[in-house]
């Protein structure tokens, strides 16, 4: 790559906002705020091959369970490689690769399974990690959930056969950013210390403060992938700003799922200046 | 008229265990799940001779169909095993989005599927199960009808890339299929050339559909009966090619006849050769406890009504 992290991600920002902005729909908020962790995962923490082969073997795997911060998702897969910037135009339209919620199905290079109704992708990717071990390959297992993910049951039952089963080669993100679609995850259902649920569940858990400053992510998931390989599952805890990068974005639930008006999309690109191009 | 004998009555769900078994031993790739029903599911022998390539996971259903599709990723050929109401809608969601949305090769072993489980009653005999799987593009629904063929089913699916389910269950019925047979997979299997009625059966009650061609028989009557182990895709070119010769047909499944295999042969009918068609299937009702036998014969799920249904077919085709 040649050009900085910094740069990298102020362009997804500008993709994400324009995405949303063309078709009045979609969710920019917790797409802005895993910015920064998308960028550092595909750019620097993952071990990828060129091209996309639905096995991935020899090479680390990404699933996204929260599949409603597809243009995050959609814009660092175009930027790194895998489909062309020019799709991104697509988003959401009739006859497009790039759905409303992440599929396999029209054949998109980079996406592994389906995601958006919530709760199923650790399930998925504890599969996947479990394939990496029969195949004897070494090679490590990441995805992101959101913090209001955790209230789908179906994660506890995967956290806990992960522990009872473990699976060490895997590396589950939450991304707390504290706000859910009705409001503050506190208000709609308290979930009490994330953290403590999982050690009590047997995970190694490792903690970014700053989940939108690239520097104490790298540092983060170096840290958790020097746990890999011990007998435990890790989990990382990001603490993100829902928004983030957009100054009317932050602070609030508002931007869930809510586009911005032409007005607004100027004001929050203005704040986000143009790096690698735009598509 | 065809004369089909068994000299032993067998579970079609340890047709399941004996494919599975042998699947283990010739291909690499594949590998079981189950959530608690080892026993049940007669899972034991892969597991013993496979311990590497089993993966107990407890009772929980959905992890269960979410680690299957990801064992996909990676070229594994998962085989997940537990009843059918837990295989199907207390985990529709899982199957829709991780498995049939995402097109995963995964196979969805149920047993204990309809009345036949018994005595635990309605909350574990699911009469909804194919009408569930059969809406989802892309499954294909099994439901074999004996020990043999349910064998055959098992190792057949292995091949076939993309979700299956398939279906059986708890009780024994006879043995009247070939050992070693070839299963193929949406092709329908004439069991008897006739010229009054059509019977399609799947599961349970081909059995039951061949006992009441005997019966009828005896009575003058010469009936066409078609085993349908594949309900989806449909063999509709063998369904349409039997209506056309009978006139009228009934249909026999171990289901509800919302959803089940009859409505899918009344969409083949009215589509191209609308026929007066009886339905032997439950009617929109639970199940209940009870013994297998009293079961089917209280629902109404045996040769006897087949018999009475065929007759009243006739009747309608020739008003």
């Amino acid at each position: 790559m040649n050009f900085t992290l910094d740069e990298f991600t102020s362009q997804v920002r500008r993709d994400i906002l324009r995405m949303v902005h063309k078709v009045n729909s979609g969710h920019p908020g917790g797409s802005l705020g895993c910015t920064e962790f998308l960028v550092a995962l595909y750019s620097t923490i993952m071990n990828r091959k060129d091209g996309f082969e639905m096995d991935g073997i020899g090479e680390d795997l990404f699933f996204l369970s929260n599949g409603h911060i597809s243009p995050v998702f959609y814009s660092v897969l175009s930027r790194i490689g895998y489909f062309d910037v020019k799709e991104l135009n697509t988003f959401r339209l009739l006859d497009s690769r790039l759905q409303g919620h992440p599929t396999t199905h029209e054949g998109l290079p980079g996406v592994r399974i389906a995601s958006g109704s919530l709760g199923q992708g650790l399930s998925v990717a504890l599969g996947a990690a479990e394939g990496k071990k029969l195949n004897n390959d070494p090679n490590l297992i990441y995805t992101l959930h959101g913090d209001g993910e955790l209230q789908e049951g179906q994660n506890w039952e995967a956290i806990m056969y992960a522990s009872a089963k473990k699976i060490d080669n895997i590396i589950a993100t939450i991304d707390l950013n504290g706000k859910q679609i009705d409001g503050a995850t506190d208000d709609v259902l308290p979930m009490g210390s994330i953290k403590q649920k999982f050690e009590a569940f047997d995970w190694l858990v490792v903690e970014i403060e700053k989940g939108n400053d690239l520097k104490e992510i790298l540092e983060g998931m170096e840290k958790a992938k020097a746990l890999s390989g011990k007998g435990k599952p890790i989990c990382v805890l990001l603490k993100t700003m829902m928004g983030n990068g957009v100054d009317f974005m932050m602070h609030t639930h508002a931007w869930h799922g809510k586009a911005p008006n032409d007005e607004q999309l100027a004001s929050a690109l203005a704040q986000n200046k143009e790096t690698l191009g735009d598509y | 008229m065809k004369t089909y004998n068994y000299t032993e009555k067998k579970d079609t769900r340890s047709g399941f265990g004996a494919g599975l078994a042998e699947l283990g031993r010739k291909n690499p790739n594949v590998v079981a799940l189950c959530a608690d029903l080892v026993g049940s599911l007669k899972m034991n022998q892969f597991i013993d001779e496979n311990p590497e390539r089993f993966f107990q996971v407890g009772i929980a259903e959905a992890n269960m169909m979410g680690i299957a599709a990801g064992l996909t990723i990676g070229g594994k050929i998962p085989f997940t095993g537990t009843f059918a109401n837990f295989s199907t809608g207390r985990v529709y969601d899982q199957i829709r989005q991780s498995i049939a949305y995402s097109n995963k090769n995964v196979k969805i072993c149920a047993s204990h599927a309809g009345l036949t489980l018994g005595e635990d009653g309605a909350t574990h005999q699911i009469l909804e199960d194919i009408g569930l799987m059969k809406m989802l593009p892309g499954m294909v629904v099994i439901n074999p009808c004996d020990y043999n063929q349910t064998k055959a089913a098992t190792i057949a699916i292995a091949d076939y890339k993309g979700p299956v389910y398939l279906r059986f269950g708890r009780p024994s019925v006879p043995v009247f299929t070939p050992k070693n047979q070839t299963f193929e997979i949406g092709k329908a299997i004439q069991l008897q050339e006739g010229t009054d009625v059509t019977i399609i059966a799947t599961g349970h009650l081909v059995w039951e559909a061949l006992e009441a061609a005997k019966a009828l028989n005896e009575k003058g009557i010469s009936a066409d009966v078609l085993n349908i182990h594949t309900i989806k895709p449909l063999d509709d070119n063998a369904i349409l090619k039997s209506i056309n010769k009978t006139g009228c047909v009934v249909t026999a499944e171990e289901h509800n006849y919302l959803g089940g295999l009859g409505e899918s042969v009344a969409r083949v009918l009215v589509k191209n050769n609308p026929a007066p068609q009886e339905f032997i299937a439950t009617n929109d009702t639970f199940g209940e406890s009870g013994k297998p036998q009293q079961l089917m014969e209280k629902y109404g799920l045996n040769y006897k009504s087949i018999v009475e249904s065929s007759i009243k077919v006739i009747e309608r085709k020739n008003n």
